[in-house]
């Protein structure tokens, strides 16, 4: 009888716990969902071809993203050129070339830390070298360096990750028909981990877009009447802008905030949407 | 005319003494099978035929091991070349992600060889050597994943040969394989004999008798009888070869 009702038991627990699991992931959902239709109601009337290419205004209804959304795309493109080639050269160095003994596994614990640390301690870090060392100022190229410094753990760590997946059974083949390492990596291991180090850049990437306190503590500017023109150019970007708007006190630049929300949303949304496409893709195509 | 030589050769994994004092002597255009139960040393003796365990951390060597009475782990060698002297087939087909065409260029562009004609030309013949060409001759920008695993197997062999290769090592390259598969394999593998020498690790004894001209039994490390197939697998001079050929251990 006690067996009986000890059975009893764990199936109510192994429902009860079913339920709270649904529970718990709707919740999460279900606010998000809150959170977009809110945004989507007070902001989506606004967004019109005047709204991405007016600059900004002290009047709410003639304020615009321009300045916002370039400055967003050229600190992307920038901290692409300077995160992307130094995160997978570190990578593959530290997978391929690098030996494993002591000094690796600091180094590997260190990364992995980096990839912690609060982006404001990056921030800091920004203003003190680039900003004053090296007198970039608080330009685009300040800003680029710093949050490409912030992004570089996630690349050299998902570059690590997609050579390791690569199966011996490649890199034997081909050194086994007398390829050099460098060969064989640039060959064969790259390409096979391509997908991986993709993705793993572009949700970097996606992270570095929504920014905003290292590019505050660097001194970019809410206010910025004019477009970026070089990367010396001093610069606001899409997050930035939409706390400027939501601190405002008037409803008008609200409805700005949420419209710029929804455009940055949109944003981080294709480019998730692109590296999980990117992941899909490859691993379909490669059964080892 | 013997064409590798190993002298007092030992091999070792960190403490693990995998090798023991081996010597023997490979003769040109034979195929030598290896022969043993599993870790008694015979593929770690021919990935040391080019080298390829250079990539296990914690492993050395002692002895010396000629070939084309050559060290080839003094100093000065290049792997690059030794490699392409030595090609190597694997145990499980493992062409490259690329188009069949690639797989049997790659070596060949890698040495810096970039005629169209010429690519052309080695592709075509290495495959028909390979006894792959009638086959894929239609499909040759297919993947080389669209091939079936003795299709592949054939395509590794292929792409060794491209890079005109004086001695082909196989590491059990027909254990993955179905039977028929198999039987293309080893018919290959004969025909190959004329022109290159062969050396083969294999599990299958019947695959031992049937491809090789003399094989080598392995045990625990050490190089227990080495011979001609047909004498060997009939009159054993030793007894601990006797009954791995026969059965009793393995």
């Amino acid at each position: 009888m006690k067996s009986m009702s000890n059975l009893l038991l764990n199936r109510a627990i192994d429902t009860t716990f079913k339920y709270v699991g649904i529970f718990c992931t709707f919740s999460a959902l279900a606010i998000l969902g809150i959170f977009l239709v809110n945004i989507a109601m007070e902001g989506l009337a606004r967004i019109d071809w005047d709204f991405l290419t007016s600059l900004p205004s002290r009047k709410a209804e003639k304020s615009g993203i321009l300045t916002a959304w370039t400055g967003t795309a050229w600190i992307l493109g920038l901290t692409a050129i300077i995160s992307i080639p130094l995160g997978i050269s570190a990578g593959i160095y530290l997978e391929e070339y690098g030996k494993k003994n002591r000094l690796a596994s600091i180094i590997e614990v260190n990364i992995a830390n980096l990839a912690g640390v609060p982006s404001i301690i990056y921030g800091l870090l920004g203003l003190e070298i680039f900003v004053r060392i090296l007198d970039f100022g608080g330009s685009l190229l300040a800003g680029s360096f710093t949050l490409a410094l912030l992004i570089l753990p996630i690349i050299i760590v998902a570059t690590r990750e997609a050579l390791k997946a690569v199966p011996k059974t490649l890199r034997e083949a081909s050194y086994g028909i007398g390829a050099t390492k460098w060969q064989t990596i640039w060959h064969q291991v790259l390409p096979a981990a391509s997908g991986g180090v993709l993705t793993g850049i572009i949700l970097a990437l996606s992270r570095a877009v929504g920014e905003t306190a290292p590019l505050i503590v660097i001194g970019a500017l809410a206010y910025v009447p004019f477009v970026p023109t070089s990367p010396m150019d001093e610069f606001t970007v899409m997050p930035m802008q939409i706390f400027n708007w939501v601190s405002r006190p008037q409803h008008e630049f609200l409805v700005n905030g949420a419209a710029a929300i929804i455009i940055l949303l949109v944003i981080t949304f294709i480019m998730n949407g692109i590296a999980i496409y990117l992941r899909n893709k490859w691993q379909k195509k490669i059964n080892w | 005319m013997k064409i590798i030589e190993a002298i007092d050769v030992n091999a070792y994994y960190g403490d693990n003494h995998a090798l023991k004092n081996i010597n023997i002597e490979i003769r040109e255009n034979t195929i030598t099978a290896f022969i043993g139960p599993s870790g008694c040393g015979k593929s770690t003796f021919l990935r040391m035929l080019n080298r390829m365990n250079d990539y296990i951390e914690g492993f050395r060597m002692e002895g010396t091991l000629l070939v084309e009475e050559k060290d080839i782990y003094r100093k000065k060698v290049k792997l690059e070349e030794l490699r392409q002297h030595i090609g190597m087939v694997f145990q499980k087909p493992n062409p490259f992600p690329k188009s069949i065409y690639e797989n049997v260029a790659y070596g060949l562009r890698i040495r810096g060889v970039n005629d169209k004609k010429e690519i052309d030309e080695r592709v075509e013949k290495s495959l028909k050597k390979a006894a792959l060409w009638g086959e894929v001759k239609d499909s040759l920008n297919k993947s080389a994943y669209s091939l079936s695993g003795g299709q592949q197997q054939r395509l590794c062999i292929a792409r060794t040969l491209a890079v005109k290769p004086t001695i082909i090592l196989m590491d059990e390259p027909a254990s993955a394989l179905d039977p028929i598969s198999t039987a293309k394999i080893e018919e290959l593998i004969t025909e190959l004999k004329e022109q290159y020498t062969i050396v083969i690790v294999t599990h299958n004894m019947q695959q031992a008798s049937r491809v090789s001209d003399r094989t080598a039994f392995f045990y625990l490390g050490s190089l227990i009888e080495y011979g001609k197939t047909n004498e060997m697998f009939t009159n054993p001079k030793i007894k601990q070869t006797e009954n791995y050929i026969s059965g009793k251990f393995g």
